[in-house]
């Protein structure tokens, strides 16, 4: 006879059997970043003998070093430069277009549009290579102005798409009504879509500013000048070094994944709602 | 009046028209075009090759097949690992409605860190001489297992292909998730009602409505597998001796190493046309599944 008991049980036996698995994956996902924290707390007489997960003595004048010694005080500072003025621009620009491809009629408008959809979905993996032919004609390479313009471009077609769909679905009573009230086109696009759109807005601003953020490759082939690198340049390259000073590169990482974190943190529902909505459109 | 109206509208997508013109379509072109020539990126003259690039990529180039044959092995772990990974944990966080949102939390950490954070990072854990991994090994007396995991020949392309899809499972799991959230509990009750078990409804249910999301997460798979390159730069840089070389960083390697620009973009088109295939794939399932 099988009781409520057993199935009771069972039940219990099984979500356990969950929890454990899922709570494994859970370490796994977090160890990394402990460990990366816990050796930026070494020293580079330590780090190599010493494998307590917490250590002894808690070095963290590291962070100083790398910040000041290390550089890292400016790649960050780099990094931020590029962060916002990449995301403003994309936020202005793409808010712009995508209006306008959702409100107003003019020649050339679908054509246009299509352009935009279909960068968004063909992938040309070594595009670099022009790219930095271009930088190099326009005097552009090895200037924050190239980087940040090149990474505009990388997240215009997404953002416009996402912004565009929003307008698109978006009741025009409120625009009609600020028209008649005298309100010109770009009033109405500031004063009346954009504070609108601002879930959509916030989506966009996550995305793109992970992006920058992360970005490598671009940052690689642009710049050779050690003063205008962005963090994750700079990472590989102090890691490439004859001698790896290993508690600095481990504090230059948290340096660099730690914003990621908190911003992640605070705008986790965004960056779900980005995925699942992004993921199903095709 | 009317042609004021028409100059304003336009007023609102040069902006993002200029930047796209300057940065995307002339780049597109170009690669097009310098995939015809040979030149080295800095003297003005080029010489003309017509297809001798794409001759050499196809007959020739035997790392860059290396090169193909190595991220299709890390695409085969992705997309059979990372993937039936992603959709058990997002099966049971479907089942667990309690705790869902910090499992969620936690396991879209990784996708959100940039892949030199995670490359520098796992290349320290791995490390063969002052690793955690091999500290461990040793102490748990399994010794004879510590390895130079990442400059191992027999072991590298495979913890590449591992830390990758640690750093990916995050994408398929909130897909999954957010798919199977999309099934209504009647049918689970329904069946319950008419006798089936758990397995039953599981297989019946569950797996023939979720195709479509596999389908997606699959090809989104493929797409950003095939192209990783700078989580191996972080780690290995391609090596040991190209056992962990992929076309991206051939495609690197060809400009910026052998200063062969055409060359380049020929590699470039070659794999972008078959990413292309890809793409278009996609593009008809997710109609398909859309429409249905």
């Amino acid at each position: 006879m099988r009781t409520i008991a057993y199935y009771k049980s069972k039940k219990i036996a099984v979500n356990l059997i969950i929890h454990i698995f899922l709570i494994a994956v859970t370490i796994t996902c977090l160890f990394p970043l402990f460990w990366m924290v816990s050796s930026s707390l070494k020293t580079q007489g330590t780090i190599f003998k010493d494998m307590s997960l917490i250590p002894k003595e808690l070095h963290f004048e590291n962070y100083v070093l790398a910040w000041k010694e290390g550089g890292f005080g400016r790649y960050f500072l780099n990094s931020i430069l590029y962060t916002t003025s990449v995301v403003a621009g994309i936020i202005i620009i793409s808010s712009l277009a995508a209006y306008a491809f959702s409100r107003f009629k003019f020649p050339g408008r679908n054509i246009l549009f299509f352009m935009f959809i279909a960068a968004m979905m063909i992938p040309i993996p070594g595009s670099f290579v022009p790219l930095y032919v271009l930088l190099n004609k326009l005097h552009l390479r090895n200037t924050a102005l190239g980087y940040i313009l090149c990474m505009v471009n990388v997240g215009l077609s997404t953002s416009i798409f996402l912004l565009k769909t929003f307008f698109d679905k978006l009741p025009r009573e409120l625009e009609d009504a600020a028209r008649i009230d005298g309100c010109s086109k770009i009033g109405i696009w500031w004063h009346v879509a954009l504070p609108l759109a601002k879930p959509v807005l916030a989506v966009v601003v996550v995305f793109n500013a992970l992006n920058v953020w992360n970005e490598y490759v671009l940052a690689l082939i642009i710049f050779d000048n050690k003063n205008l690198m962005p963090l994750q340049r700079a990472l590989v390259m102090f890691q490439g070094e004859f001698l790896t000073n290993y508690p600095l590169l481990m504090a230059g990482l948290t340096i660099t994944a730690l914003p990621i974190i908190i911003i992640y943190f605070m705008m986790q529902k965004y960056i779900v709602k980005g995925v699942t909505s992004g993921a199903l459109f095709g | 009046m009317r042609i004021k109206n028409t100059l304003e509208n336009y007023l609102f997508v040069s902006p993002a028209a200029i930047i796209f013109i300057i940065f995307y379509v002339i780049p597109f072109i170009w690669v097009f075009q310098l995939g015809l020539y040979e030149w080295d990126g800095i003297l003005p003259t080029r010489s003309f090759v017509g297809l001798g690039n794409f001759k050499e990529i196809f007959f020739e180039d035997k790392v860059w097949w290396q090169a193909m044959r190595n991220a299709g092995w890390i695409t085969v772990i992705a997309l059979t690992f990372q993937n039936a990974l992603a959709f058990l944990l997002a099966w049971a966080c479907d089942r667990q409605i309690k705790a869902k949102n910090f499992y969620r939390l936690i396991f879209f950490i990784p996708p959100v860190l940039s892949e030199v954070v995670v490359g520098l990072v796992w290349q320290w854990i791995l490390d063969g001489n002052y690793g955690l991994l091999n500290h461990w090994l040793t102490n748990a007396g399994f010794a004879s297992l510590a390895r130079n995991w990442l400059s191992d020949p027999a072991t590298a392309l495979n913890t590449v292909a591992i830390v990758h899809s640690w750093k990916g499972f995050g994408w398929g799991f909130l897909i999954f998730l957010a798919g199977l959230q999309t099934i209504p509990r009647e049918l689970y009750e329904a069946a319950r009602v008419d006798g089936a078990n758990a397995w039953d409804s599981f297989r019946r249910i569950t797996i023939p409505l979720m195709i479509p999301v596999a389908v997606l997460v699959s090809i989104l798979t493929i797409l950003g597998s095939m192209q990783a390159f700078i989580l191996i730069i972080a780690m290995t840089d391609g090596g040991p001796a190209y056992h962990t070389q992929v076309p991206v960083l051939r495609i690197l390697a060809s400009m910026r190493g052998s200063s062969r620009f055409g060359y380049a973009c020929a590699q470039g088109i070659s794999f972008g046309l078959i990413l292309m295939a890809v793409s278009f794939i996609q593009y008809r399932f997710s109609r398909k599944a859309r429409d249905t």
